[in-house]
């Protein structure tokens, strides 16, 4: 599966306040959630990101709370993939758990800038920039992840486990 | 192999003699808890596992602390659905409003959360019962609904780094002002991924609220846990309050550590973090003059009763300045009727500081203390990016308690020995 977009990029340190504040977390309705997800950040961001879009950012994505509503939030914003130099410990589990590919790429998050036409290989972790004719190597999604990715997430993981143990 | 606090607690919970650095390990859990924003979230993704039973009623804590009392209505629907699913699960320990407090300022105060336990909380705060040492995390919902169902869950064991903090504090430099040190230090990821373990004759003359502090704001430096090594001081707290048994934990003298930070901290002054990162820290005399409109004493951070006291002492037969709303929240209720017997309460009344129930509130935005563009406050929270306390064009500054007073009573923010 190949995933093709243009690209939002954000700087260093984006929190989860900037993902979605936590003045709608009276909610987790996910399209409630993407009306406003990162618009304290780019009050456009909402109404212009498309299906598809990539969501490019610096060092430390997704870094204060634990709100699993910011994973939440850009999936259903329509993002289909989020490149990061790198990213904080609870978003990066978070993501997994619902299902939301992201990467870690330095060279890719320095590189691209907002409306840059980018194509993902989740796969083999390549990342082609169409719009500057470059191409970037991902760091590999560790095997442990990938078997929960597999899977489709964490809660059908742990599903599977519990209808071997009772089946047992 | 000589190990860690973190890396021994871990390898005893996964049913390991060691674990290593970046070993993918599942482990038992002592004790699991959710919050009124997460546990939906959390209660939702148990249900789409068909699970119909969690694994130890008496092992995990719904604590609706952060849009309660009920700030609107869909806070009031989200904690009834966390209200009905602990009545369902028969769960021991949901604290309704009027019992509970600010879930990490609850959970030690009640023995619930010990020595030596590993214990994973929907709430990026949970690293505060580090404190006690015990590995504590923060995790999103999916992971408290997995280990609501199995009792378990799965780590990365994380590099250990620790911070050695030496000399003689000076008058009115506490807990928080040591972390917002480290953290302006080593960034808000500079320990991302990492154990935080925090050391030094500093830290062994520290009270307990002073390392609930350091531990909580862990997660500001990308932290995974923050440890203190039990000691005297920690025995004394848990004593009388533990429920259950404990193991006191210490590190072997000759562990491993991925970096060592050895700071002499005698010169350091009262900080506060400025707009909009806690890294972005300056001691408190060295600021220009900046004016708020509010000033916040509470949270998971500073809420305890240690906090109020300080507060108090700086309030005492002063008024907060014309201009300025004070709002005190004391983290639990006996913390508020402690306040309330020593006579604190009042000093905050007498000083028109407003004073309320329990809450997350305002240092999430919530609500009890929103702030309109333009404004500025100073709080003792934990977090200072743009929009945490309301509209994304306001400003929050984080101190210690005796600082957030004493700005409120100057109009500005001030080091305590200036009023």
């Amino acid at each position: 599966m190949k995933l093709k977009g243009y690209a939002w990029k954000f700087g260093d340190d984006v929190d989860t306040d900037a993902i979605i504040p936590a003045r709608y977390l009276n909610t987790t309705d996910p399209e409630i959630l993407a009306a406003h997800c990162m618009e304290d950040a780019d009050p456009e961001f909402p109404a212009k990101v498309r299906k598809g879009d990539i969501l490019v950012a610096g060092k430390n994505f997704g870094c204060g709370s634990s709100r699993e509503h910011a994973p939440i939030a850009v999936k259903a914003s329509g993002v289909g993939c989020v490149i990061a130099h790198s990213f904080a410990r609870i978003f990066y589990r978070n993501a997994f758990n619902m299902g939301l590919l992201i990467l870690e790429c330095p060279e890719a998050a320095e590189s691209i800038v907002t409306g840059d036409e980018i194509e993902v290989d989740p796969d083999r972790g390549v990342i082609v920039n169409h719009t500057q004719n470059k191409t970037y190597h991902a760091q590999p999604i560790p095997p442990f992840m990938q078997d929960l990715v597999r899977a489709g997430g964490l809660m059908p993981y742990v599903k599977e486990q519990a209808q071997k143990q009772s089946g047992a | 192999m000589p190990q860690t606090i973190g890396e021994k607690i871990l390898a005893a919970h996964a049913g390991k003699d060691r674990v290593h650095p970046d070993e993918l390990i599942e482990v038992r859990v002592d004790f699991a808890l959710g919050n009124d924003i997460t546990a939906p979230l959390a209660i939702q993704a148990f249900r789409k596992a068909g699970a119909t039973r969690v694994f130890d009623p008496a092992r995990i804590a719904l604590i609706p602390d952060h849009f309660v009392p009920n700030k609107d209505i869909p806070s009031a629907v989200q904690a009834k659905e966390v209200r009905e699913f602990a009545q369902e699960q028969h769960l021991v320990h949901y604290y309704e409003v009027g019992r509970m407090g600010i879930e990490h300022a609850l959970l030690p105060e009640l023995g619930l959360v010990l020595p030596g336990d590993v214990v994973i909380g929907a709430d990026s705060h949970t690293c505060t019962y580090g404190a006690l040492g015990a590995f504590a995390t923060g995790v999103g919902s999916t992971d408290l609904a997995a280990a609501m169902i199995t009792g378990k869950v799965w780590f990365k064991v994380p590099h250990s780094v620790k911070f050695v903090y030496r000399g003689k504090p000076r008058p009115w430099v506490g807990g928080k002002d040591l972390i917002l040190y480290t953290i302006g230090k080593i960034g808000v990821d500079g320990a991302r991924y990492r154990a935080m373990e925090f050391t030094g004759e500093v830290i062994g003359s520290l009270p307990m609220a002073d390392r609930f502090s350091m531990c909580n704001m862990a997660i500001e430096a990308g932290g995974k846990a923050g440890i203190i090594a039990p000691d005297a001081l920690t025995e004394e707290y848990v004593r009388g309050r533990a429920r259950r048994e404990y193991r006191i934990v210490r590190a072997d003298p000759d562990a491993r550590y991925e970096a060592v930070y050895d700071w002499d901290i005698s010169d350091l002054d009262p900080v506060v973090a400025l707009p909009h990162s806690p890294a972005n820290v300056r001691m408190v005399s060295e600021l220009p003059d900046i004016s708020i409109h509010q000033a916040v004493i509470g949270s998971c951070t500073n809420g305890r009763l240690e906090d109020l006291r300080l507060a108090a002492r700086v309030l005492r037969g002063r008024k907060v300045a014309p201009g300025v709303r004070c709002i005190i929240i004391p983290a639990t209720q006996r913390i508020y009727l402690d306040a309330l017997n020593e006579g604190l309460l009042e000093v905050f009344i007498q000083a028109e500081a407003a004073v309320s129930t329990p809450t997350c509130g305002p240092c999430l935005g919530g609500y009890m203390g929103i702030l309109a563009p333009g404004e500025r406050c100073v709080a003792t929270t934990n977090r200072n990016f743009v929009g945490r306390m309301g509209h994304p064009q306001s400003e929050v500054y984080l101190s210690n308690p005796a600082v957030a007073a004493a700005s409120a009573v100057a109009g500005r923010i001030v080091h305590p020995d200036a009023l």
